[in-house]
Order: structure tokens, then sequence, then C-alpha cells
């Protein structure tokens, strides 16, 4: 009997182990590549991780020796990795503050991706498309407003039949640049919210309940009768809920869209301060909260900005391959990269965008050599 | 042992140092590396709270505001709270059913059905925390709202730990949820300890025509040191548990909750959600302050637990542990 | 006659709430369960097993993420199970010693703490000198897994009577030769009952992963790299609006589940003994 079942185990533990020695051998059986495989190390916001993983893969179908890895770790943690040099480049839903830039001095900013917040409501009876304005929305997330059929919002919307019913407020309860992004909007669109509650990662929120991450918030909201929140644009589109149509400064009243982000986005394009400048007052809300003759533009638009430092020669264990490759990856996102962003749901940068980053990306230099003619 | 010959001394040493002191000494040392490793954890979160030590101090468990944005006042006190209270239902609610299906198993259910009935109470350890968050959003939840909730409140909505809006997550959902998440630990090893009890005793109060009600507590009061441990990592997960809370409690940082429906928010949940966005040092320390805060509560809670532990042993100190 | 009635009827009573306990517990079982093979099974095919993770729209697999969490998990046991097992070895048959009260106790509290500080603690420690990597992953989830292997180890030995232990010594058995062979023999059952438990808890933790290792779409390429998980991908791809993505997450949930089960049942299997 012992015997007979020493053998058993003697056999399950030597299959077990060949086995675990399959999985683990098996990619190496794939051939390799013959040039210097190089691994770059990047960190930061999660919004644009899907598209930042598809440019990966992509590119390293062309430069198969480049490996290049993105932790979606939140654009605090990508900040602050870039400041501690703990990786070559770092991606951020927000620019960098004046007292982050002085931690982390001489970073560039390069925006390679736009993105937009939506109003989702869940609203039976009312269809998709309920018409909001910036000053409303302020109010509604205040609590100021918090019945649906609340007269500043049946004035928006004349033909609908608001219902009497309380308004749900939906927000997000984890740090998140769409907040920051969503607060920065009200915060130019309301000098109380300004004051009250502000802008940033985390707020605090007079009223509503928190939901973990777009998906929470969609989640809420579709589960939720007569309650509006507010999340990345693709979160909307996916989850099948009804979305607002926002009032820009023009007068119109836009939804959104790739079209009237990118139309934001190129509106406020025109403001651009250099690469090596300082980012922190740039915001295409800003750019387009006021702007009269966006008339396409959907107001509440962010970029997402790779930082990079400007010689890179301050990073560890960095050398000039590595560095011409960084380089090289970065200026095929910011134009090869571009096709695949409209199929994900990511905004394709406006060519004047584009110009800008390629003034930036010609700044790195790696003692003192300019990488990228 | 050896012979009383002058040999006996060498001998005697020999054995000292040999298989016996050696694994005395390496075991301990093992032991000790856990102790080792929690005084380094505990001194990295001081290290990382440092500023929001020096900003608040003791004040910081007693304090009620969040603000990352305009003061950067920071305080933890809706934080512990809200950590107590859904650990605490999720032991009101999982202690009862765990303990249960541990005398189920080891007391009521032949051993062909009990192996089966294991692996089925198992499978709730393996599933990851983040799969009950998402369960609990889309199944849970609406359930709730629309089954369970409006029943409760019809028949206890005077009291105002029943009143108010319903939205479906919140305090006793968490709680729920915790409760579930505990129970594969709790059971499995009550099981354990209560099949282990030995035979001599169920048979000594059987032979005197004891019902099978009355064995089963004898033989738990045999292995309640057993079980209180059981109970006692389970609460340590309750008190833990970051995903799966966060996804369901509402994560609203206020000092009370208006009722069991309302949205609260714990200790896990605010630095799992806040940490990596986190951008200014106060902020950044005061997250990893709430973490040592945890680490004080979870003493506290532990200390506590010691005491009734003793107590308990005391009263059953008749029954031999051998 | 009418004490025995109530007796009889206290005893029906507690075995309809023990069977209760139990269906009460299955519901959000069979709830989950359903749940996750409604959404998860349709993602698995060949390629579930043999390509690794896809991006957006992409057909792929989890084959990497096999890989990974294997190699993790089978670190992080290395590294907790013999802490485990001799800490409950010694706070069991040395019992009397000064230390086993302090020990015990940290022991508690360590379990006590949220996976996302283990993490933040493993993040410190070893990410800021060896970086990202399966080493810090490791480190962080061994530390989850030790309070509940002690704990478990010390009450399964525990339980084995004194009788054995005096039997063993009155025969000149050394004592850890005692411990080891027969007392932890005994206690087989219970020991191995904590490990899987503790490795399903951490097979499920995708809170340390993220802080200490991250996501990773590439094989296997060294301890000091990060390697992709499943608990982490399921928790990155479930909350993300893409279609092939989310169901590749609960199809992962649903592999998981089934892989803690099936390592349940074959260790459970080899080690049945004499010993029941």
């Amino acid at each position: 009997m012992d015997l007979n079942r020493n053998r058993k185990i003697l056999l399950v533990a030597v299959t077990a182990i060949i086995m675990i020695g399959l999985v683990i051998v098996y990619p190496y059986l794939i051939p390799s590549e013959p040039e210097r495989e190089i691994t770059i190390n990047g960190a930061g916001a999660s919004f644009p991780f899907p598209l930042v993983d598809k440019w990966i893969a992509e590119y390293n179908k062309v430069k198969k020796n480049v490996k290049i890895n993105y932790q979606s770790i939140g654009s605090g943690g990508g900040i602050r990795q870039h400041t501690e040099k703990t990786v070559y480049f770092a991606a951020s839903d927000a620019p960098l503050t004046p007292s982050q830039a002085a931690n982390a001095s001489n970073t560039l900013h390069i925006p390679f991706t736009i993105g937009g917040v939506a109003i989702i409501y869940n609203v039976p009876g009312a269809p998709m498309g309920l018409k909001f304005s910036g000053e409303v929305l302020a109010d509604i997330f205040m609590g100021k407003i918090s019945t649906w059929n609340d007269p500043k919002l049946v004035e928006l919307n004349p033909n609908v039949n608001l219902p009497d019913k309380d308004i749900i407020v939906v927000h997000r309860s984890d740090g998140s640049g769409t907040t920051f992004v969503f607060t920065s909007y009200l915060s130019e669109v309301s000098e109380e919210w300004k004051a009250k509650v502000g802008r940033g990662t985390v707020v605090n929120w007079p009223v509503g309940l928190g939901g973990k991450g777009n998906e929470g918030v969609a989640g809420l909201v579709s589960q939720n009768p007569y309650s509006i929140g507010y999340v990345e644009f693709i979160y909307a589109k996916k989850n099948n809920i009804a979305w607002g149509y926002l009032k820009n400064a023009a007068g119109r009243f836009v939804e959104p869209s790739l079209e009237s982000f990118r139309a934001a986005a190129a509106a406020a394009a025109v403001t651009l301060p250099k690469g090596d400048e300082s980012w922190a007052e740039v915001s295409i809300i800003r750019g387009v909260v006021r702007n009269t003759q966006a008339v396409d533009a959907y107001p509440i638009t962010s970029f997402s900005y790779f930082l990079v430092y400007k010689e890179l020669n301050v990073l560890p264990n960095m050398d000039e391959y590595t560095a011409r490759q960084l380089v090289e990856f970065l200026w095929w996102t910011i134009h090869d990269g571009q096709n695949y962003s409209a199929e994900l749901d990511y905004v394709p940068l406006p060519s004047n965008v584009m110009a800008r980053n390629e003034e930036t990306i010609r700044m790195i230099t790696f003692n003192g050599k300019q990488l990228k003619g | 042992m050896k012979s009383k010959t002058s040999f006996s001394k060498i001998a005697y040493l020999k054995a000292k140092i040999e298989g016996d002191e050696i694994f005395r000494i390496v075991s301990a040392l093992f032991a000790l590396t856990t102790i080792l490793l929690v005084g380094l954890m505990v001194y990295e979160l001081t290290r990382g709270s440092w500023l929001s030590l020096q900003k608040f101090g003791l004040l910081f468990i007693t304090g009620t505001t969040w603000d990352p944005v305009f003061t950067l006042n920071f305080g933890a006190l809706p934080l512990i709270l809200g950590t107590l209270t859904t650990s605490a239902i999720a032991l009101a609610i999982g202690v009862p059913i765990s303990i249960g299906i541990g005398l189920l198993l080891s007391e009521y259910v032949p051993k062909r059905l009990g192996f089966f009935v294991s692996f089925m109470v198992e499978l709730l350890a393996a599933i990851p925390s983040v799969i009950y968050g998402l369960w609990g959003i889309f199944v849970l939840i609406p359930f709730l709202r629309n089954n369970a909730y409006p029943y409760i409140q019809a028949v206890l909505g005077f009291l105002p730990l029943f009143s108010g809006p319903i939205y479906g997550g919140g305090v006793l959902t968490a709680g729920i949820v915790l409760a579930i998440m505990i129970i594969p630990i709790i059971s499995s090893v009550s099981r354990d300890v209560l099949s282990a009890v030995p035979h001599s005793q169920r048979e000594a109060v059987i032979s005197l025509g004891a019902t099978k009600w009355e064995t089963c507590k004898i033989v738990m009061s045999y292995a309640k040191p057993g079980v209180i441990g059981a109970i006692i990592l389970g609460l340590g997960r309750a008190i833990g548990e970051t995903m799966a809370v966060t996804m369901l409690i509402g994560n609203k940082f206020k000092v009370l909750p208006s009722s069991f429906f309302d949205a609260w928010y714990t200790m896990a949940a605010i630095i799992a959600n806040e940490f990596t966005e986190a951008t200014s040092d106060v902020y950044v320390s005061a997250l990893i302050h709430v973490g040592l805060t945890l680490f004080l509560i979870s003493l506290i809670v532990n200390v506590i637990a010691r005491l009734i532990v003793w107590r308990t042993l005391r009263l059953v100190k008749g029954v031999s542990r051998g | 006659m009418d004490n025995y009635r109530i007796r009889k009827l206290k005893d029906w009573l507690m075995r309809i709430l023990v069977w209760s306990s139990l269906i009460i517990a299955m519901i959000p079982l069979f709830s989950i369960l359903l749940d996750v093979f409604l959404n998860g099974a349709k993602a698995i095919d060949m390629d579930f097993f043999l390509l690794p993770t896809p991006t957006v729209g992409e057909k792929g697999g989890i084959a990497n993420a096999i890989q990974g969490t294997l190699i993790t998990l089978g670190l992080a046991s290395i590294i907790g199970v013999p802490i485990g097992v001799m800490s409950g070895i010694f706070l069991s048959e040395y019992h009397d010693s000064k230390l086993s009260q302090p020990v015990r106790f940290i022991n508690d509290v360590l379990s006590g703490f949220p996976s996302i500080v283990v993490g933040i603690f493993g993040y410190v420690l070893i990410v800021s000198v060896i970086g990202f990597s399966v080493i810090a992953a490791a480190f962080s989830l061994a530390l989850i897994m030790i309070p509940i292997v002690t704990r478990t180890t010390e009450e399964s030995l525990r339980m084995v009577p004194v009788a054995i232990r005096e039997a063993a010594l009155a025969l000149g058995i050394r004592r850890w030769k005692t411990i080891i062979f027969i007392v932890l023999k005994g206690a087989r059952k219970g020991v191995i009952t904590g490990v899987l438990l503790a490795l399903a808890r951490i097979a499920g933790e995708s809170a340390p992963v993220l802080v200490t290792m991250g996501y990773w779409r590439w094989w296997f390429s060294g301890l000091n790299r990060p390697a992709s998980n499943i608990a982490l991908n399921i928790y990155l791809f479930a909350i993300s609006p893409f279609e092939n993505w989310r169901t590749l997450a609960w199809g992962s949930a649903l592999f998981l589940i089934l892989m803690i089960l099936g390592i349940s049942i074959l260790i459970r299997v080899l080690t049945r003994g004499k010993y029941e």
C-alpha cells in the first residue's frame, strides 16, 4: 500500500515538474531577435492605458527588439516615478503643477492623446441628449439643483417631460484624472464651485454616491433611476447609457464625440507653450470654455501627456542606444500611433498639436547630443 | 537516559546541541521572522507617516475632515468607525453560519458527502476579491435594493439604523459580502478543529443519552479555543479586505452614516482608492498614516479577542486540552 | 418525559439551523459561480491557453498570465509556507516559551493587514531596490500567506492528542523527530487545508500585485522583472470598457477558480491516508 502510494506521488510530482518546466520554457522556444533587446519602462495614468498598450504591441512588431512596459498606476504614481527617475517616461492626465515641476526640472510635456468626459444620466422616459449647461451642472453636483424638474433644467429642455424626482448624484470615489478634468471644468464655469470644492483628482463632493472607477460610476448610474454622473466618454458609449449635450461658449449644444473633442483641442492648441516651458496653466477647457469661435467644441476635454526629461542622461542605466529608441517610440506614437486612436475611441491629435510635439521631441538630448534630427 | 557514568555529562551536552535543541532554535528563528517583518513594516509605515504625524499627531485618530484640495487637513475617525462596523457586521452574520457549517461537516454529515461539501465551501475562498466586488455590483446590489432592503425597512424602519434612502450598496451590503468572504476560512478551520476532537469525548456523552445537539455542545467546548482562532483569522480578513469593500460600500467620507443602507468608508478602501493618484507629500503621508492607524486598530482588536479567549479558556478549564 | 421532548425539540431545531447555514452559504456561492460561468465560459478555447494577453480588439488568451502566476505563487509559497509551518510548529510544540505569546499576537495582527498596505510595504522594501518584479510581488504575497498557514498549522498540531507525543517519547524517539514525522503527519490534513486556503487567497489578490509588479504583457523574463498575473489582469480587464478584455477577465476568473479547485483536489487525494 505504501509503496503504491509513494509511486503515485512520485509519478504526479514528476508530471507536475515536467508540466511546469514546459510552461516556463515555452516562450524560449520561440525564436528571439538577434538585435540587442532593450526594455523601456513607463508608468502613469490609467485612462490611456488601452491605447498605450496597443502602441506597445504594434511598435514591437515594427521594432522587435524594443520591449516597452507601461504600468497604469495612476497619474499621481506616474509623476512620482518620473520625479524619482525610476521610469524612462511617464503619462499623466494633468500637467505638472509648478511645485511638481520644480521637483522634476527639465521635464518635457508631450500631449499624446485627447479624452473627453461625458455626462451620463438615467431618467426613465427621458430621451438621449438631454441638454445641460455648465452652471446647471455645477449646481446639480453641489446639490443646489436637487430635482429633475427644476426650472433651470426645464428651461434647457422645454420639450422633455422631466419628472419630479430627486437627482441622485454619482461621482468617483477613487482618485482619478477624470475627476480632475471634470472638476476643472466646473471650477471654470462656476465661481462658487471653485471656491467651495475646487479641482483635484480627489475632492470633497458636497453630495452624491461614490463609484469606484469609471466602471463603478457607469454601473451606479445604469442601476439607479434618476441618477446622473460623469465618465470617460468610451464608458458611456460601451455601456449603453444616455449622455447629455453640453452648451459650449458658442451657444451650441454639443454632444461628446471624437469630432467634438478634437475640435476643442484644435481650438485650444493655439495657446500651447513650448515643450520645455511650464504647462501648469494648459487646459483645453480653459482654451475653449469662453471661446465663442469654437462652434463644434465639447468643453470637457483634456490632453493626456507624456512626461520625459529633456536631457536623458539623468536617468540611471540610460545609454545612447536606449535613449534613441525611446525617442523613436515617442515620435512613432504621435505619428503612426495616432492611426490606432480612433478605433479605440481615443481622439487623434490635431495637426497643430502634432507640430508642437515634433518640436518638443527634437529637444530631447543624450549627453547634449540631439537624438531626433 | 544515558547511564550514570562520567560519560553522561558529555552525552548530555551532545544531546543539547544535537537535533532537539537545534530544531527548537530553528523553529524559534522562523517564528521570529514574522515579528521581524511586522516590525519592519511598522517602521516603514511610521517613516512614511512622518509628515502627517508632525502635522496632526494624535488628533489624526479623532479628526473628521478629509480635504486634499484646499486645507490639506486629514483625519481618520470615520474610517476607523467604518472598518469596525463592517467587520462587526461580517462577524455577526458570518460566524454563526461558519460554525454551523463546521459542525455540519464534522458531526452531521458522512465522510463522502463531507468531502464534496467541503470543496463547495472552499470554492468561496478561491474567488478573487475583484469578482466578489463585480458580482456584488451587478447581482447582489440590485437584488438587495429591489427585494430585500425594502422589506427590512418595512419591518424595522422605525429604527434609525434602518431608515433612510436605499440605493443598494452601503454599510450593510459591504458587511454581507465580507461575511460571505470570511465563511470559508472560519468554517474550514472550525471543521478541522472540531473533527479532531477525540471520539472519546463524544462517546462518553452519547453513552449518557445525549442528543446530537448536546454532543455538539460538548465537542464545541473542547474545541473552543481553536474555533476562536478561526474566528480571529476571519476577523483579520474582514478588517483588511480592500477590493470588494470599496466596490460596494459607497466610499463616502462622513463621520456617521445615516443608516445601514447609507454609504460609508473604510481605512483599507481609502488607501486603495487614493494612494496611486495622491500628489502632494502630505496627502501621501496621510494615507500611509491611515495604514499605520489600521495596524494600531488591528492590534487593539486582537488584544480584546485575546481577552475573550482567556476568559472562555477559564470557563472550560474542566475540559482537558492535553 | 417533558424534559426529554424539549431536548428532542432542541436537537431537531439545531439540526435545521445547521443545515440551513450551509444552504445560506451556498446561495451566494452558486450565484457567483453561475455569474462567472455565464460570463467566462465563452472565453475558453484553445487560444485562451496558448496565446498571451492581447491588446484591445485582438484575439488572445492568458497563457503568459498562467505562466507568470504559477511562478509568482510558487515563489511566494517557497517563502511563505516554510516560515508559516515552522512558526506554527513553534507556537504549538514550544508553547511554554516566552516568545510564543508575542509571536502569536503579531501573527494575528499581520493577518489583518489590508493587502494594499502589504503591497506598499513590498514596494518600499523591494521595488525601490530591484524595481517592479516577481520577487517583490512574491514577497508581499508571502506576507499574506504566513499568518494563515501559521494559525492553521498551530491549531492542527494542537489537536493531535498529547498521548501520541508521550508514546513517542516513551519509545525513545527524539523530540524533533516526533514533531516532524509523527505529530505533523497526524495534523497533515489541517496543515494542508491551511496552505491551500492561503494559496487560494493570494491567487485572487490583485492589490499587492498592482503596486509591486503591475501589468506585464510579455512572457516571463526573469525574477527581477514583472510577470503577467491572472488576478491583476482580471482587475484591469474587468473594469475596462472593451469587450474582448472583459470576456477574458471573466474567463480568467473561471480558470482561477477551477485551478484552485484542481490543486485542492489533487493534494487532498494524494495525502489521503490512514489518519482520517
